[in-house]
C-alpha cells in the first residue's frame, strides 16, 4: 500500500506502523459520571467495519507525524489521507 | 458407511462403485433447535458434538460458500498446547486431547501427525520465558521438554545456531504437537455431524438475524428465514460482519494473517520450529512444501490478501534460522482474515440477546482449538452455561479486568 502523505508526498505503507480505528482520538473526559464505561468502550470496542474505516497511522521511518487514513478494508483502497493533528483540532481538541 | 482397511480393499477389487457422497446437500427446513452460522471447523465441531455427545439431532449448519472454504482451510495446520496462564492452557490441552483421539471419533484419516513442535530461544530472558511456560503446561497435565543447544543440534542440526546476534541457545519442545490435514478436518466433522442428523446447508449465506424483544427466532439467509430456539455464531474473521446484525460492537479487528508453501522438497523438516529471534515458523507437509508463515500484516482489513512488506519479512526470517531454504522456490502465497481480540483470547459466551450465542475472536490460534472450541460451544449451546474448561472466555472480561493476555501487549489486537 502506498500511504500519500500530506506533507511528503507518496510513501511505502511499510515505513508506518499502525494503531487503530481513529476514534482513539476522541479520548473520553475521565471526570463524566460515566467515566468507567467510556473508558471501557474507548479502550475495548470496535467498529471494525467491513468498508471505508478512518485509521491512525505512524509515520515512524519517517518524519513522525500521526495520520489519519481513510481506507476501504476489503479492497485496501486508500480514499483519502490527513494529518491527525488537524482532525484532532477539527474535532475540537488540543486547543 | 465406515471406513476400514478391508472397505478400502473391497472397493478396490469392486472398481470403487461402492462410495457414497460422505454428506447429504438438504434444503433448509422452517425451523431447528439450534442453527450454527458458519461451516468452518469451528461450526462443523459444534455441529459434531452437539449431535454426539450432547444429543441435539435437530440441527443446522448454515455456510454462505462451502464447507471448510474459510480459515479452515487457509491455516497452517499446526496442532499445540503450548500455553501458560490459566484461562487458556487447561481448554488447549483439553483440546490436545480431543486431537488425540479424533480419528477414531470421527472414523476420518484427518492425517494428524503428532511429530512434535519445537520454540526456539536465543537469549537466557528467553530460556526463562519459556521454562516458566513449560512449567505451566506440565502443571496442566500438557507435556513439555526443555532442550539445550547441543540437544536441538543433534535433532535439527541444519540451523543457523551460530548467528553473531540471535545464537540458538536452545528450545521448548511439545512432542505430543504436530499437525493435522485441515480439509480433513472440516470433512471429517461434517460427516459425522451429517450422519448424526445434522442439516449442511450450503451456498446460504446468512442476511440478517431476526430479533423481536431482545430474543433472536432465526436468521435471515439467501435461502429464505429458518426459525431456531437458539443461534450460535462461528464466523470468526467475520464475526464483526455477522453480529453488527444483532446491533453488536466487538472487542475485535479483523486482521490479514498470509501463509505461504514452497515447491515440494524431500523430507527436511522432522517437525514444527519457530523462531524465536524473527517473525517465522515452518512445517513441511506430507506433500513436501515448506509451509510456513510469520506476523500479520498488523491493519484492519477483510480482504483475504495481504501486502509485501511481509513477505519479505517472513522470508528473512526463514533463511536467518535455515539458510539452507534459500533456495526453495515459493509456490503459493495466501491470506486469511483473522478476528483479533483485544487480549490475544478467544470468546465463547452468551450474548445480551437471548437465544443468540457467540463463538470466535481466535485471533490466528483457532485451528489447534477447533475440537475443543466446537466441543464447549456445544456443551454452551446445550445446557447454557459453559464447559468448564472455556469458563474464562466471557465477553465481560475486558470491562472486569479479567483479560487473558498470554503476551501480555495490552489491548493492541495487532501486537498478540
Amino acid at each position: 500500500m502506498i500511504i500519500n502523505h500530506p506533507l511528503l508526498g507518496p510513501r511505502d505503507s511499510s515505513e508506518f506502523t499502525y494503531l487503530g480505528d481513529a476514534t482513539l482520538i476522541n479520548r473520553p473526559d475521565w471526570q463524566a459520571e460515566d467515566a468507567a464505561e467510556a473508558f471501557y468502550e474507548y479502550g475495548y470496542v470496535r467498529d471494525n467495519p467491513a468498508g471505508k474505516h478512518q485509521e491512525l497511522w505512524f509515520h515512524e521511518a519517517g518524519d513522525r507525524s500521526w495520520l489519519v487514513v481513510t481506507r476501504d478494508t476489503t479492497t485496501h483502497e486508500i480514499s483519502k489521507v490527513e494529518l491527525a493533528r488537524d482532525v484532532a483540532r477539527a474535532r475540537g481538541r488540543s486547543k | 458407511m465406515r471406513y476400514s482397511g478391508f472397505r478400502v480393499i473391497k472397493e478396490a477389487l469392486t472398481g470403487h462403485k461402492g462410495w457414497k457422497p460422505v454428506w447429504r446437500d438438504p434444503e433448509p427446513k422452517a425451523h431447528y433447535d439450534i442453527i450454527v452460522i458458519g461451516g468452518g471447523g469451528h461450526g462443523l465441531a459444534t455441529a459434531h458434538y452437539l449431535s454426539k455427545v450432547y444429543g441435539h439431532r435437530n440441527v443446522a449448519v448454515v455456510e454462505k460458500g462451502w464447507i471448510g472454504g474459510g480459515n479452515v482451510g487457509r491455516n497452517t495446520t499446526i496442532v499445540r498446547s503450548n500455553y501458560m496462564l490459566d484461562g487458556n492452557e487447561p481448554f488447549y490441552e483439553f483440546s490436545m486431547k480431543l486431537w488425540e483421539g479424533l480419528e477414531q471419533d470421527l472414523n476420518y484419516n484427518a492425517m494428524m501427525s503428532q511429530r512434535g513442535i519445537l520454540n526456539l530461544f536465543h537469549t537466557d530472558g528467553q530460556r526463562d520465558a519459556y521454562t516458566r511456560r513449560g512449567n505451566a503446561m506440565i502443571l496442566h497435565g500438557a507435556d513439555a521438554e526443555l532442550l539445550d543447544a547441543d540437544q536441538v543440534r543433534k535433532e535439527h542440526p541444519y540451523l543457523n545456531f551460530d548467528d553473531a546476534r540471535f545464537p540458538i541457545k536452545g528450545g521448548l519442545a511439545q512432542r505430543r504437537g504436530g499437525t493435522a490435514r485441515h480439509d480433513a478436518v472440516a470433512w471429517g466433522f461434517a460427516r459425522s455431524a451429517d450422519s448424526h442428523g445434522v442439516d449442511i446447508i450450503q451456498n446460504c449465506e446468512v442476511t440478517g438475524l431476526r430479533i423481536e424483544n431482545g430474543k433472536c427466532l432465526g436468521v435471515e439467509t439467501s435461502k429464505g428465514f429458518i426459525g431456531a430456539n437458539k443461534v450460535g455464531c462461528a464466523v470468526a474473521g467475520n464475526s464483526g460482519r455477522v453480529m453488527d446484525m444483532a446491533g453488536m460492537r466487538l472487542p475485535i479487528e479483523s486482521h490479514v494473517l498470509q501463509a505461504f508453501v514452497s515447491e515440494g522438497l524431500k523430507p527436511v523438516l522432522p517437525s514444527v520450529i519457530t523462531y524465536g529471534a524473527g517473525h517465522f515458523y515452518v512445517s513441511q507437509s506430507d506433500k513436501g512444501g515448506l509451509v510456513f508463515g510469520g506476523d500479520l500484516d498488523g491493519y484492519n482489513t477483510y480482504a483475504q490478501r495481504g501486502n509485501l512488506p511481509v513477505v519479505e519479512d517472513v522470508c528473512e526470517g526463514g533463511v536467518s534460522l535455515m539458510p539452507m531454504i534459500g533456495r526453495a522456490r515459493l509456490l503459493r502465497m495466501w491470506g486469511g482474515v483473522m478476528d483479533m481480540s483485544m487480549d490475544g483470547s478467544p470468546i465463547i459466551d452468551r450474548t445480551p440477546v437471548k437465544g443468540l450465542y457467540f463463538n470466535g475472536g481466535w485471533c490466528y490460534g483457532g485451528f489447534k482449538a477447533t475440537p475443543a472450541s466446537g466441543y464447549c460451544f456445544a456443551h454452551l449451546l446445550a445446557k447454557d452455561e459453559p464447559h468448564s474448561t472455556a469458563t474464562a472466555y466471557r465477553f465481560d472480561r475486558f470491562r472486569r479486568g479479567r483479560m487473558i493476555d498470554e503476551k501480555g501487549v495490552g489491548n493492541q489486537p495487532n501486537l498478540h
